[in-house]
């Protein structure tokens, strides 16, 4: 079996003052992902070596790292197009690390509940009055932007988000996109309080490596940039009759 | 209540200016590197309202579109854009628009 | 204690964003090519001698090398704001299917080529 040079950035902060790269020959299969990758040195070469993974397919989110300096799904990602390596490993960037490849996400975690992320019904119904319907037509508007897995990957590429944390960033904004454009909800206006501010959308430059590495296809940057208009748009408009946040 | 950002103002003048160079731009620098352009066919061009109104928007909006780029890209190098900043970059907009306007005006028609 | 990572230096770290501060940097050549324009509006307003002189620094080495940069670099200016267009865009369906990105930035390129293509022969026929 062929081998490859696995380098992870370590961080183990009650034994060490900094992070430090350490390298780990390891053997590999042509099917093998990055994760696995992990799990092979953990299991058998050194148990501290701590990262975060769940469904190892892609849809929860959770094993979001960088690699070779790109932000990616360790699940997602395969030994056999970086052999013989070496393939650096690094925690998600713009978040603190906490051991290893393990970050903070404290502040994703903290925003979200911000972007009133469930549907307020335009119209309340009672249960007996039926189902909210939808067209397939209603439902594309919006379909894209509720494929979000939470994977953070979108803010280890902003670099506004790296310069300044106050951004709301790509994801959330992705997500409060989704439920602006949903038919069925009427908190359009209260979410557009935090669009219009200068940590909505007014902090991102349109470098659109959000959308880039999305694992999900989200295009978080359109989300974002779309509400530029809006708010634009409203700005302009907000003081003449008629005018709809 | 979140602030509101006054961000739409320079945003659409950076828009507004980067449609037009980017529709223009290349046009402009090879009309003026054609060597065809001289005082009397300059001036008759400048004489006439629409005229003018080209002449005063690629002036003008080619400064507002680089002000907001630039404020913006000194951010990117991890500078926190200050008042000077600001001059250097929307203050002379500002100026180069009052100066084009003018020209422009004194041209006549 | 959690580790923070510093944000210096982020740009030349990955081809991406080089091609974003390169985009970014084009804005340099637009301001100056917008003094140089006033400038021109300037001299226009002052007579006939002083926009020679305008003319003149145009035909110069310095002129014709500064105006040569502004071309290639008003030319990715072009490219770059037809690619980054797309995403600033709600969808745009046309025949039950949403238009591509690619087709968009297409069609502006082409729409800026057959203006600067306008202006120039605008200019250049008596």
């Amino acid at each position: 079996m062929p081998d490859i040079t696995v380098e992870v950035l370590r961080y183990q902060p009650d034994t060490a003052e900094a992070p430090y790269l350490e390298s780990f020959t390891i053997p590999y299969t042509e099917d093998m992902s990055v994760l696995q990758g992990l799990q092979y040195i953990k299991d058998t070469v050194d148990g501290s070596l701590t990262y975060r993974w769940s469904c190892r397919m892609a849809i929860c989110g959770s094993c979001g790292m960088m690699i070779n300096g790109i932000p990616e799904l360790a699940c997602h990602t395969f030994l056999r197009d970086y052999a013989p390596g070496p393939i650096r490993v690094e925690a998600l960037n713009h978040f603190p690390i906490e051991r290893d490849l393990v970050i903070d996400a404290t502040d994703f975690m903290e925003k979200f509940p911000k972007i009133t992320p469930w549907i307020e019904p335009k119209v309340a119904k009672k249960p007996s009055e039926g189902e909210y319907l939808q067209t397939p037509a209603e439902l594309e508007r919006f379909e894209q932007f509720s494929h979000c897995i939470n994977c953070m990957l979108c803010y280890a590429a902003c670099p506004q988000y790296g310069l300044d944390k106050d951004f709301l960033g790509p994801g959330l904004t992705a997500l409060l996109h989704r439920y602006n454009m949903d038919s069925r909800d009427g908190a359009s206006a209260k979410r557009m309080e935090l669009v219009h501010s200068e940590e909505g959308v007014w902090s991102c430059t349109a470098v659109g490596y959000c959308s880039e590495v999305c694992p999900k296809q989200v295009d978080p940057a359109n989300a974002v940039n779309q509400n530029k208009t809006k708010s634009a748009v409203d700005w302009f408009t907000r003081f003449l009759p008629g005018s709809k946040p | 209540m979140k602030k509101r950002s006054n961000a739409p103002i320079y945003w659409s003048l950076f828009g507004a200016g980067g449609m037009l160079s980017a529709l223009v731009g290349p046009g402009v620098v090879v009309a003026l590197m054609s060597g065809k352009l001289d005082y009397a066919r300059a001036s008759a061009f400048a004489h006439n309202i629409v005229g003018k109104a080209f002449l005063f928007a690629i002036a003008s909006l080619f400064l507002w579109h680089a002000a907001h780029r630039i404020f913006h890209a000194i951010h990117d190098f991890g500078i926190k854009p200050g008042f000077g900043s600001w001059l250097l970059c929307y203050g002379v907009a500002l100026g180069g628009t009052i100066v084009a306007a003018s020209s422009l005006l004194r041209i006549g028609f | 204690m959690s580790y923070i990572r510093p944000m210096e230096g982020w740009w030349k770290k990955n081809p991406f964003f080089l091609r974003y501060m390169a985009r970014e940097a084009t804005a340099v050549f637009v301001y100056l090519y917008g003094l140089l324009l006033v400038g021109g509006l300037v001299n226009l307003a002052a007579g006939e001698a002083a926009f020679n002189g305008w003319l003149a620094w145009l035909r110069s080495p310095v002129g014709v090398g500064f105006q040569l940069v502004c071309l290639a670099v008003f030319a990715y200016h072009t490219w770059s704001w037809f690619v980054i267009m797309p995403k600033t865009m709600p969808p745009v369906m046309v025949a039950g299917k949403r238009l591509k990105g690619s087709a968009i930035t297409a069609s502006g390129v082409v729409i800026a080529l057959v203006a600067s293509l306008v202006i120039f022969f605008l200019t250049v026929t008596p």
